[in-house]
């Protein structure tokens, strides 16, 4: 059998085919390579910036709006789960900055420093009502621990003891210059609604004993808002400012915000 | 007698290759954030046939100790992921083209057909068009598992403000486990996609890129 002749029209329409795709495949690898090279440079200038707190500063801003979309979302109505008490256990140990010496916990002062500066005795303190709530303990590693907590609400002590400042910074007593020269001591800062949140306290017990020096003895935060780096132990100082206070994860790498 | 066919449409193949680098950098940065915590594993009870991940990993790809790292790119790349992701959803949607993409009463029993020949387990070639039923199953599979993705990323993102989607997805915990083994999907999913593709050929792949496809055309009467 002969082999089909292939009409002229058809080998010129292949032809044209043929050179059509040729034509549109070099212009959109071109496109595409441009695209791949736009793409590594902006990745390229991006992973070149300075870093602030341990971040590359694009990254901190991109942080930063992200808190402001939290914080225009934020409804401090809205509660954490609470558990069953028997599902509360023990949770890890996480913390030791500013813990390192002993804490002299008899005639616990914690020392608010706002337009004033005074020192509120832990008797006072707990002498605002009490609160218990089984919740999870979150970890910013990605663990978390069901625990029963009880203690007074942060709203409360402020609204008795504090004034309405943008800012609450949480500090452990300053214990001086460890050997490195750097501060040891632990801080942690707080803005003002995950402050005012309903299960943001100031615990004595932990699991119904009274707190552990581990823990965070004789009076530690716990938020059910916020990641366990914030929720501080030894808690010594309170300060009420409009300015972001300092935070000590925050200066290492970590989301100042850190909200739930 | 050959003849171009348009194939896939432009959005369609931006938004696919823009994506590329989008999900890797999502997994890479999870991974450095999945390091802190490496709890998951295969096996049962006391006994373990793998664990996610063995030291090894890690240090080959250089994703010990990178938490805040992993941290604030995850937190910056997620937006694009989800932009991106919701402007393919948005445009098949208005386009028309999750005719092509959606499943319907045919495509399982065409998914298993097409799965039977590429194990060289059945001769009946799948049929020739823009998505077999395999192809429909996976390309929608992928888009729920974005969902997936985005919903359990929230969940454990938000899990206070988000505590009503927390507890939908069976609490935090569970929450994570879901994120952890949606990523491992992708992993899958790209793997037989990628062997997919380079058995469909050049062909197959420029239309990807070009958004045409050479296609012979039929002849009515014999030449």
């Amino acid at each position: 059998m002969d082999k089909p002749t292939v009409p002229e029209a058809i080998a010129a329409s292949d032809a044209k085919v043929e050179a059509d795709i040729r034509r549109m495949t070099r212009r959109s690898f071109a496109t595409g390579a441009i695209a791949a090279m736009a793409g590594g440079s902006a990745l390229t200038w991006l992973a070149t910036r300075a870093t602030e707190d341990g971040t590359l500063w694009p990254l901190r801003r991109m942080l930063e709006f992200n808190e402001r979309v939290a914080q225009t979302l934020y409804d401090s109505n809205r509660l954490a789960p609470e558990f069953p008490v028997d599902q509360a256990v023990e949770p890890r140990v996480n913390g030791h900055v500013g813990l390192e010496s002993p804490v002299a916990a008899a005639n616990w002062n914690v020392r608010v420093i706002g337009q004033l500066d005074r020192q509120i005795p832990l008797t006072a303190i707990k002498e605002l009502p009490a609160h218990e709530m089984t919740t999870e303990l979150k970890c910013v590693e990605g663990w978390s621990r069901v625990v029963r907590w009880k203690g007074i609400r942060l709203a409360d002590f402020l609204d008795k003891f504090g004034a309405p400042t943008d800012y609450i910074g949480l500090s452990t007593p300053p214990n001086g210059k460890d050997v490195n020269g750097a501060v040891d001591r632990y801080y942690v800062g707080l803005d003002r609604p995950s402050a005012m949140h309903p299960q943001t306290l100031l615990c004595y017990e932990m699991n119904g004993q009274p707190l552990s020096e581990a823990h965070g003895a004789p009076l530690r935060l716990i938020s059910a808002v916020k990641y366990g780096y914030k929720c501080i132990k030894r808690i010594s100082v309170i300060e009420l400012t409009d300015r972001r206070p300092a935070d000590y994860w925050a200066q290492r790498g970590y989301d100042w915000y850190a909200g739930h | 007698m050959k003849r171009l066919e348009y194939k896939h449409p432009r959005p369609v193949r931006w938004m696919h290759w823009f994506n590329v680098p989008l999900l890797f950098g999502m997994i890479w940065s999870g991974l450095l954030i999945y390091w802190a915590n490496d709890v998951y594993r295969i096996g049962f009870g006391e006994w373990t046939l793998f664990r996610f991940f063995p030291n090894w990993f890690y240090q080959v790809f250089g994703l010990a100790h990178r938490l805040a790292e992993g941290m604030a790119w995850h937190f910056t790349i997620m937006w694009l992921f989800a932009i991106n992701g919701l402007c393919y959803v948005l445009y098949t949607f208005i386009s028309g083209e999750w005719r092509h993409l959606l499943p319907n009463r045919n495509s399982f029993r065409e998914a298993w057909m097409v799965v039977l020949h590429d194990l060289h387990l059945s001769k009946a070639e799948p049929p020739r068009r823009k998505f077999n039923g395999a192809q429909q199953f996976a390309y929608t599979s992928v888009i729920i598992m974005g969902a997936g993705s985005l919903l359990t990323g929230l969940a454990i993102y938000k899990p206070t403000q988000l505590a009503w989607l927390t507890n939908l997805l069976g609490g935090y915990e569970w929450a994570r486990w879901a994120h952890f083994w949606l990523t491992l999907g992708y992993v899958a999913f790209f793997l037989v996609h990628i062997s997919q593709v380079i058995r469909a050929g050049w062909n197959n792949f420029r239309a990807m890129v070009t958004g045409f496809e050479v296609a012979p055309v039929e002849e009515v009467s014999g030449g």
